[in-house]
Parts: structure tokens; sequence; C-alpha cells
């Protein structure tokens, strides 16, 4: 799957990002390009600091030094609620949906940054409003085709699976259009069945709309299906960054995942 | 059983689930304009009370139903919509304009209250709401030249382009059709996408943010709103009781409202009519039944808020979708008979239920 070439046009940029929650340093000058079209994956024990780079890009933590570029913008001038219209969109480690709302509803939140009536508009209903509305839900409804919940189109978050509500979150990042896909931890709490469904999405995802993903995610199996490139992070150093197999082979992360081999013992 | 086929994008969008609700409504419709005509104006005023109490509790279920933010202060915005009615009417402004003014008014106390007040969060926005109607009390009872302090001020009839409003059944008409207005313009705007934001903010504010949802503009824009909504419910109650004095506005007066959206069931339109009915025909309830207790129950001073208290208990405990949520499981046992269940809206765990980030 690593085939991409290495010359592509890097879509975002980390520079020497920190970060520091008063001692301690959870992410320490780490750097890497993320390029157009690729599925980057940051890997690393609990406690790298992948998911407070996640949290760096969408905003939600200010970088204490370092910077990040996306598609030629610094993100350090964005603030949180700014970012999806930018063109990202992430799901979270522990899914966040919106719990009393229907997976539609929640689909239609995640056309949000494309809705342009105004207050007044919406409080009688214009025909602009009924406009944006069917169109929101043609976009809306793709996504539901493409990720197979029709099923579940109107029932509410709140009484749905576990699997089911990762699909759900994943189709309300998708439902925002974005450049790039931020995928935190896809397949965790998954069975091996759902995730391979995740595999295969991930994989058209990239393939067929377009997206370019940074995921973090632990089934390394799921790993080296799906990335083209992978950055192993340890205690927020950067450890090593290459292909799936590359980076599975480099003695860094194997020690960063199973310990030093101790002196003096057979 | 009725099973519902879409076939275009628009029947999602109606108002109407399918046609036979169309004509249900069509029914209510009829029986609410006819239904003066056949009461005593006693009744006729109290039903009145209803509707301007609903638009009260639509008011208050845009914040809390659908934005999730407590307010203890909604009287406040009352008081502002009735006093700006009473000293407007007293100028000779026609209703609708005066009804217009007192909407934005309090619409523009709300922002200004709301903008620091929707910092904090839960418990914290309680309090402050809690004491910004303190204040407003006040001012109302110190602000002589245009209050009338303690004592109040008198608000003639209604009265709008050379029609004044004389009798109970003129006045039920005008708060009427207030309250469709109203209720349109909230249901038109929860089908939208700020009403929708409404809800993400509700729901999970870090995931608000991740989809492009500034949480802090659309609480201000909920709050602003629902005061504005509020503040013509104070129009019209100003018209309706005919004077206007400090004491009607107290923070037990915005506890009554509070009780309104979580009696009659959070998160729902309905809702704001079933509890706005429930808080106005319970206290004449209590006083019928007054006559047929024991005098040692029945005598007892707070009766009522005591009854009040344990009603709202009950519901938190056993019904915390609240007369909304009775409505909907009567409707379903019935379009199921005989097969409903009892477990059927019990509700399910939350598995791994996420650790927000605040």
């Amino acid at each position: 799957m690593s085939t991409t070439g290495g010359q592509m046009e890097a879509m975002l940029a980390v520079e020497g990002l920190s970060m520091v929650f008063g001692g301690l340093r959870a992410v320490n000058n780490v750097s890497f390009n993320v390029r157009r079209g690729e599925v980057y994956t940051l890997i690393g024990p609990n406690g790298a600091g992948k998911t407070t780079i996640f949290n760096a890009i969408s905003r939600i933590y200010r970088s204490s030094s370092g910077r990040i570029v996306f598609d030629g913008e610094d993100l350090a001038r964005r603030s949180q609620h700014e970012i999806a219209a930018l063109g990202i969109a992430r799901t979270f480690q522990n899914i966040e949906l919106f719990e009393h709302a229907t997976v539609l509803e929640n689909l239609l939140i995640g056309r949000h940054v494309h809705g342009t009536t105004r207050l007044w508009q919406e409080l009688v209903f214009a025909p602009a409003v009924r406009q944006q509305e069917v169109a929101f839900r043609e976009s809306v409804e793709k996504v539901i085709d493409f990720l197979d919940l029709a099923h579940y189109r109107d029932a509410r978050v709140a009484g749905l699976p576990y699997g089911v509500r990762k699909v759900v979150e994943l189709a309300r990042a998708l439902a925002v259009e974005p450049k790039l896909l931020l995928l935190d931890e896809p397949s965790s709490g998954l069975n091996v069945e759902e995730t391979d469904d995740m595999a295969f999405w991930i994989h058209d995802i990239r393939r067929n709309l377009g997206i370019t993903v940074l995921m973090v995610e632990h089934d390394m199996t799921l790993v080296s299906r799906v990335s083209d490139r992978v950055l192993a992070l340890n205690q927020g150093e950067l450890v090593a960054e290459g292909t799936p197999a590359e980076v599975q082979n480099h003695p860094g992360v194997i020690e960063a995942y199973l310990g030093t081999a101790v002196q003096g013992r057979a | 059983m009725r099973f519902v086929f879409k076939t275009a994008y628009a029947q999602d969008l109606g108002l109407f689930a399918h046609g036979v609700q169309a004509a249900w409504y069509a029914a209510l419709a009829v029986a609410l304009v006819v239904v003066p005509w056949l009461l005593s104006p006693y009744l006729v005023s109290q039903l009145t009370f209803v509707l301007i109490y609903s638009i009260v509790a639509l008011g208050l279920m845009l914040l809390s139903g659908y934005t999730g933010q407590i307010s203890l202060g909604h009287a406040a915005f009352l008081a502002v919509g009735a006093y700006t009615e009473a000293v407007l009417a007293a100028k000779g402004w026609p209703f609708p304009l005066s009804m217009a003014m007192a909407a934005l008014l309090a619409g523009a106390v709300g922002v200004i209250v709301g903008t620091p007040a929707l910092r904090v969060k839960g418990i914290y926005l309680a309090i402050a709401t809690m004491a910004f109607n303190i204040i407003v009390e006040e001012v109302l009872a110190r602000w002589e030249s245009v209050t009338g302090g303690g004592s109040g001020l008198q608000v003639g009839p209604l009265a709008m382009f050379g029609w004044t409003v004389r009798d109970e059944r003129g006045m039920y008409y005008v708060a009427l059709a207030t309250a469709a207005l109203v209720t349109l313009a909230v249901v038109n705007l929860l089908r939208s996408p700020t009403g929708r934001a409404f809800v993400a903010v509700r729901d999970s504010e870090i995931s608000a943010a991740s989809m492009g949802i500034p949480a802090a503009r659309f609480k201000a824009i909920s709050f602003a709103l629902s005061a504005a909504i509020t503040g013509i419910a104070g129009a019209l109650y100003a018209h309706q009781l005919r004077i206007v004095t400090p004491d009607q506005f107290t923070v037990l007066q915005s506890i009554e409202m509070l009780m309104m959206v979580v009696i009659g069931g959070l998160g729902s339109v309905h809702g704001a009519f079933f509890g706005a009915a429930f808080v106005i025909v319970l206290p004449q309830a209590i006083a019928v039944a007054k006559d047929y207790l024991p005098p040692a129950i029945g005598q007892a001073t707070g009766l009522q808020p005591a009854l009040f208290g344990l009603i709202l208990v009950g519901f938190i405990l056993f019904e915390p979708l609240g007369l909304y949520g009775r409505w909907v499981k009567t409707r379903t046992y019935f379009q199921l008979f005989p097969f409903y269940r009892r477990g059927m809206f019990r509700r399910q765990k939350a598995f791994m239920k996420s650790e927000r980030l605040r």
C-alpha cells in the first residue's frame, strides 16, 4: 500500500511541536509532514502524546511551542471552532456524539460549516433554508449510503451499540466534507469484523473520496493494512518514521513497547 | 401501527410527519378557536394564562431543553416585557409594535446578561441568573419614576389600530395567535442549522466546536431568543393582569417557570404546552381538593409548594421525559395495541460513556 511517492506536497506540516502541561512534557519537539492523499498514522504506547498532538491540531489545546501549518495557514491564529471550516474534521477516542439526537441529526450537524442561511430566514423557514436543508440531506444521504448506516438513520444515538456509534462518528466527520480527516483510534472497542470494515472504509475514504487521513491507532494489523507512512512516538518524543514495516522493525520502537533487554540475565 | 414511507426530502422537512397528524392538528386548531364560545369567562381567562405560560415555557425550553443552559432568572425577562408593554401602552403604542419592542428589549437584556453569565456552567449559571432576577426585582421596586415602585403600574386594555380588547375572549384570541406564531418560529428554528447547533452545544461542546459551532455564540443566541420570547409573553401578561408589580416577578416565579419545562418534558415543544397547562391547572385542582381533605392537611400552610415539590421529584425520578414522555408512551401503547412491551422505552446503558475534555 505504501506506493505514494516521496515528492508529494505536504498538506499538514507540524514543525517542532511541544506541549507542556505544568511540569509534564507531553509532546517534545515533534515534526512531521502529512502529504496530500496519504494515510499517515501515529503509533506509540499509552501516554506517548498521540492524542495530545490531535488536540493541538484541532486547537483544543494551545501548543506551547512550534507551528502547525495546514494548507499554508498557521493554525495558531485560528480558534477551535474555525478548524472545521478550513477542512479538518475529527473523531474522538471516546466517542463524542450528540447523544440525544438521531443519527441523521448528528450528520446534519456535521454540515454546519456549509450553512449560509441567516437566523431570521430560519425563524420563518424561508425558501433558502428549505433548499439548503434538501442539499444538506442529499450530501448526508451519500455518507449514510457509503457507511451503510441507512438502518440506523432515524435512531437516537443514545440507544445504539458501541460499534455503530463509532461508525456514526466517522460518518459525522465525513459529512463535514473535510480535506483532512483526523481519526483517533478508529478501531478501539471494535471486534475483528468491525475492524475489518473500518480498514476498508479508511481505504475507500482515501481512494474514492480523496480525503487525506491522519490517524492514531494501536491495532498494528489495521495500521499496516491502510497506512502509507507511520510515525512512532514514545513519551512525547519522535522515535521513528517510515513505512509500516520499517517502523515496526525499528529497534527504538521495539524498545518503547517491550522495554530494553536487561544486561546480565540469561 | 403506521409506517411512513419517505420518498422526498420535503417529507423530512414538513411540519407534520404525515397527513393524519396534520388532520389532528387542524382539529386541535378548530377546537381552540371554538372553545371560548363554550366556556365561562373565568375558564377562558385561565386558558389565556395557559397560552401565555406556554409562550414562556417555549422560550425557556429553547434555552434549557434544547441548549442545555439552566436559567433561574426568566421571571426578570417576563418583567422587562411586561413593564415595557405597560409603559408603551400608556403612551398609546399599538399592541403589535409595543410587543415587538418588549421582545427586543428583553432580548437585548438577555444578550447583556447572557454574555458574561454563559461563561459559567450548570449550578453557577443558575446562581448567576438568579442574582440577575433579584437585581431586576430591586430595580423595579426602586426606579419609581418609570416603574411606579412597589405599587406598580396600571395597564390599560390591549389596543391596536382602532380595536380595543374589552373581554376575555378577545384577549384569548390575541394570546392564541401569538402563541401559534411563536410556536411556528421555534419549530422552524429547530429544523434549521441553528436549532441543531443548540442541540450540539447541549450534548457535547467539545465536538460541537470541532464541527465548527462556536458554543459561546450559540449559547448567547439561545439566551437572547429565549429572553425575547419571554418578553413577548410578558407583554401579554401585562394586559391579562391589567397591573404589573415587582412581586409578580420574583425568583419563585422563575423556579415555577423552570418547573414547567421539567414537568412538561425537557427537549420537546409539546412539553412546553403540557408543562404550562399543568402549572395552571394544579393550583386550581388543589383549591378544589382542599374542601374534601381533612382540615389538618387541607388547611395546612404550604400545601401547594409541597405538592409541587413532590410532583417535581416524582417526575425526575420516574419520568425524566416529563408529561411529553407519558404522552408518547400512551400513544405508542394504543398504536401498537396489543403489542406494547413495558421495557420499550427503558433507557439503555451508554457503554463507555466518554470522559469529556473539560
